[in-house]
């Protein structure tokens, strides 16, 4: 789809790594210059045309944001640098306060590391106890999450879509459970919200945490959603310029309501204002028709995979653009590696999950990770070179 | 050292390697290195006495540099005093990292003459000496 909108194709390279970060159209691209060209000003301190500008833009981003992932309100919408950031911000600027000894988080031995360690700290600063919840065939099932549930679990905090095996959870099942019992749920959307549809009012989650660099949108942005009433309460990890009213030296203060009081500081302005070109880019495709693209592509790929007899296929029957393999008998590295030597993009390793040994039976596969861009002529020639992979040590060595 | 003699040694000590076990024994060093790139994942358990490597073990999961790099490590150095495995490591990293070397003492190391010409695996055959280091540090601490 629509390949000429991304000059990095151009490079005659085939990226299959959009699980770690996606390629950017031309339009965001742009956007990211034409702010330091044309409009080049800082936010909620205009006086003067190009800074009111800035602040028009911003609020747009922001209800854009908003719609995209069908929130409430704008003031929902916190920018952060990333789904790290994020998550660090509902754990310790939330859930600290929240959360008492002895009190239970649910999460997965699948879980990006950015939705595992922040709870490990609590663990160890509260006295609160992190639980997994089983897998069944790395899957998580409601029977399982409802069989995890105490009376004093508080939390479940999952990916919507994991970045390792791909599986897309039962999310508005898990949230209605939960909420049953009065569970907040706390959803990692890095690997979804870029690739279905995300809606936050059906689904009932109580906060969101995505990436713009996964969705063609530039580094360094990423969302904070909650409902308001939770939002509300959290207290900003970071005090400064942007999020007070006023400050006295007396020391009295007062702080911005929502969404200013959570961040604090300059933002990335340049690129959040190009992130706005990402989510108009995305929705002019149309999230089903991405979701539909990447679906049919994975059945493509792994049809053809199956033919060549010395590739081991691990996540067959996950719905999200992710395969997982690996030939056999090789370290997936060394297949990254030949694979590179042709100009493909894909990554190795145990993808920053690294519980995920525990539950695999093999550490560590090749994952190629699809997106809207990926073509069945790609594929191809992906399963061309791969059909030589009995020469890997000639060209790797 | 011709190619197809590089690619022999390497592919050889990946498919056979030696000492490749894990050691229950307290009188072996164990070091653990995870590399930080989220993949190789080596074990040594090394056994010194008077500054002299007496045993060598292997355990884990690593590409084919790694593997046969840790391999060749270890058929070296066995019986070695610590003086002498730092001089063959110094000399070893000389010739990663193009700089003078003296081939006569590398033996199967030099198979890896041409590692830079892929930057990316160099820390693959470092790895193994990178992760001896470690328990050559263990060691003289406890001396
Ligand atoms: C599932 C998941 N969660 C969180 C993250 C972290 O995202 P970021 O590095 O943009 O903060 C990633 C990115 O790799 C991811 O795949």
């Amino acid at each position: 789809m629509n390949r000429e909108d991304f000059p990095m194709l151009k490079n005659n390279l085939i990226y299959f790594d959009s699980g770690a970060t996606s390629l950017k159209p031309s339009c965001v691209i742009k956007e990211i210059t034409n702010y330091y060209e044309n409009y080049s000003a800082n936010s909620h301190r205009g006086d003067y045309d190009i800074s009111l500008k800035v602040d028009k833009m911003l609020d747009d981003t922001r209800c854009k944001v908003k719609d995209f992932i069908n929130a409430n309100s704008s003031r929902e919408i916190i920018f952060t640098k990333g789904t790290t950031e994020s998550m660090n911000m509902i754990i310790f600027g939330f859930m600290k306060n929240y959360l008492q000894k002895d009190d239970e988080v649910l999460i997965t031995k699948t879980e990006h590391a950015s939705n595992v360690l922040p709870w490990f700290i609590l663990e160890k600063e509260l006295g609160i106890k992190v639980n997994y919840i089983p897998l069944i065939d790395n899957k998580v099932t409601i029977d399982k999450v409802k069989e995890s549930i105490t009376n004093k679990t508080k939390v479940i905090s999952l990916a919507w879509i994991t970045n390792t095996i791909g599986d897309i959870r039962p999310i508005k099942e898990i949230t209605k459970l939960a909420h049953d019992n009065n569970i907040l749920v706390v959803i990692d959307g890095a690997q979804s919200v870029p690739h279905i549809k995300t809606d936050v009012i059906d689904t009932d989650i109580d906060f969101l945490a995505f990436s713009a660099h996964k969705m063609l949108g530039p580094t360094g942005v990423g969302i904070l959603y909650g409902k308001y009433e939770y939002l509300n309460q959290m207290l900003p990890l970071n005090y400064g310029g942007g999020m007070n009213s006023f400050f006295e030296s007396d020391k009295t203060m007062e702080f911005k309501e929502l969404p200013e009081r959570l961040e604090a500081g300059t933002l990335n302005l340049s690129n959040i204002l190009a992130f706005s070109k990402a989510i108009d880019y995305l929705e002019n495709i149309g999230m089903d028709k991405i979701e539909k693209h990447e679906k049919e592509l994975k059945k493509y790929l792994i049809n053809k995979l199956k033919e060549i007899d010395n590739i081991e296929i691990y996540n067959e029957g996950t719905d999200s653009g992710i395969v997982l393999f690996n030939i056999k008998n090789i370290f997936s590295e060394d297949t990254s590696n030949y694979l590179n030597h042709y100009h493909i993009c894909v990554r190795a390793g145990n993808h920053c999950a690294k519980m995920v040994k525990d539950e695999l039976i093999i550490k560590n596969t090749c994952r190629i990770s699809l997106y809207l861009y990926n073509t069945k002529e790609e594929i191809d020639k992906f399963i061309e070179i791969m059909k030589g992979n009995k020469e890997i040590f000639k060209v790797i060595l | 050292m011709d190619s197809n003699l590089r690619r022999e040694i390497i592919i050889d000590n990946y498919q056979n390697p030696v000492n490749r076990k894990r050691i229950d024994n307290k009188d072996f060093i164990h070091v653990s290195t995870r590399s930080d790139s989220c993949i190789d994942n080596i074990d040594l358990y090394v056994k010194i006495n008077n500054d002299i490597i007496e045993d060598l073990y292997f355990d884990g999961e690593a590409c084919a540099i790694t593997t046969s790099a840790t391999s060749i490590m270890i058929k070296k150095i066995i019986g070695k005093n610590i003086q002498e495995v730092k001089e063959l490591m110094n000399n070893y990293y000389n010739m990663i990292d193009e700089k003078e070397y003296d081939e006569e003492k590398l033996g199967e190391l030099l198979a890896y003459s041409e590692i830079y010409l892929q930057p990316n695996r160099k820390k693959c055959a470092m790895f193994p000496f990178e992760t001896l280091k470690k328990a050559i540090k263990e060691y003289e601490n406890k001396m």
